[in-house]
């Protein structure tokens, strides 16, 4: 029997809030961390991503309450990401009781942030968070950006993935900044050239607005996980009718 | 109910000691083995590899008093993912090394079939082989969360509790009388994994 495929919400921190913006701008409040946590865990979510958004230093150390209260509560595999900048702060979000830390920003600057976290701490630790967006119309190059969206790179999204693979990380999560917050869909062309490249899981994210999107991501896009904010938090589905969608099309999840 | 948890600098042990206070027992986060006499139950966890973890239990003095305490004072005992692995003869990893030799068996890297990924990262159906109460008021085949790429090899039959299917197939809980040992992570496998600690709870 294959690995069940993972369901993964997402919750946007910042100032100790949940939110939710479109293409990474016009954040929207949907509400308190744990409370949300708490109801993802109970509908069967199979691990929870926190991406610490706040722009600025301000407030860093926030994040890590939030993940404590969190992990009191919760008892899933719990990801976090957001102004991690050297292997110290990966540290202190494992003791806050992440189970896997995302970097994203750091990985591009420092790569060796990467290799020495993950021979620290061990590939299962270490998420790189990829934000990628089409080249031009024909949707066939993908460019890494960091800063939240905001910095071009010039590097290419499926290298990068290949790169990052090399340097220890033990999973890609991959958004495509053109489908954030549209609920289109899943850039699944992007999501397929990752995965198909790369040995370590993918995790799809970006552009989720109904359930046949989640199994699209998996089937089309050879995702391992595919990750959603918006459709679970203002309750246009839950996270148990998501995997019976996704059971019904013949994915391996676990109820 | 007074729960002794191994620190000896693998991993993060908070969301084990979180999950056993949410099932109801005392979690006593320890660095010394003094500390087993206080203790009603001896969890050992960790994360990383088999040679490092052994050099940390012996540098922390651990050796000889948790075998101790598994064989002559029978304090019952989980193992949990590198610490079930630990209670093997020896592994695998970067050479031989001696483990505690509490259950029979070695510990070898997984070997990938076609199409599957190392490490066995996610969520895997738990198979029992065999009745225990370990497992009581669990859903059957339930999935666990699993995080690794060794295995334990186990020597006695007699001592497999459950397997899983991955790699070909490996042992996901062992038995010897009072210590248990299982390849996932209980303390992140939701309502069944909080089920088997307040099981292991219950015992002794």
């Amino acid at each position: 029997m294959p690995l069940a495929k993972r369901i993964i919400p997402c919750l946007d921190v910042t100032a100790g809030r949940v939110v939710k913006g479109v293409n990474f701008l016009e954040l929207r409040d949907a509400g308190d961390p744990v409370e949300i946590a708490k109801r993802y865990n109970d509908q069967g979510a199979d691990e929870l991503t926190f991406l610490d958004i706040t722009a600025s230093s301000d407030d860093r150390d926030l994040i890590l309450h939030v993940i404590e209260a969190v992990a009191s509560q919760v008892f899933i595999p719990l990801t976090v990401g957001g102004g991690v900048r050297k292997a110290d702060d990966v540290r202190r979000l494992l003791n806050a009781g992440a189970d896997k830390v995302s970097i994203n920003t750091t990985a591009v600057s420092n790569p060796e942030v990467v290799e020495q976290a993950a021979s620290r701490f061990g590939s299962q630790a270490i998420v790189v968070a990829i934000d990628a967006k089409a080249t031009d119309a024909s949707n066939s190059r993908w460019e890494v950006f960091t800063h939240g969206g905001r910095r071009a790179t010039g590097l290419d999204a499926v290298e990068w993935a290949l790169k990052m693979q090399q340097l220890g990380a033990g999973e890609i999560l991959l958004t495509s900044m053109d489908r954030d917050g549209t609920k289109i869909g899943f850039n699944l062309p992007l999501t397929r050239a990752v995965s198909d490249a790369v040995d370590i899981p993918v995790i799809a994210s970006g552009g989720v607005g109904n359930l046949q999107h989640l199994v699209d991501g998996v089937k089309q896009g050879h995702a391992d996980a595919v990750l959603a904010a918006s459709i679970f938090h203002f309750g246009e589905y839950s996270v148990r009718q998501a995997k019976e969608a996704m059971h019904a099309a013949g994915i391996e999840v676990r109820f | 109910m007074k729960v002794l948890i191994v620190d000896y600098g693998m991993g993060n042990l908070a969301s084990v000691a979180r999950a056993i206070e949410v099932a109801g027992g005392r979690a006593m986060i320890s660095l010394s083995p003094m500390d087993i006499k206080k203790a009603s139950h001896i969890v050992l966890p960790g994360v990383g590899a088999f040679p490092d973890a052994m050099h940390a239990l012996h540098h922390g003095g651990w050796v000889e008093s948790l075998i101790e305490a598994f064989n002559v004072q029978c304090i019952p005992a989980l193992g949990i993912c590198l610490g079930m692995q630990l209670l093997a003869d020896y592994g695998e990893e970067h050479g031989i090394t001696p483990g505690l030799g509490i259950i029979g068996g070695r510990v070898c890297q997984m070997v990938p079939q076609a199409g599957e990924r190392l490490p066995h990262v996610g969520w895997n159906e738990v198979i029992q082989v065999k009745q225990s109460e370990l497992f009581a008021r669990t859903e059957p085949s339930a999935d666990y969360y699993f995080v690794h790429k060794y295995h334990f090899n186990a020597a006695n039959q007699e001592s497999i509790l459950a397997t899983s299917n991955y790699a070909g197939g490996f042992v996901s809980a062992i038995q010897r009388e009072h210590v248990f040992g299982v390849q996932f992570h209980p303390e992140k496998s939701s309502k069944n994994g909080l089920q088997l600690i307040r099981n292991f709870l219950a015992m002794g």
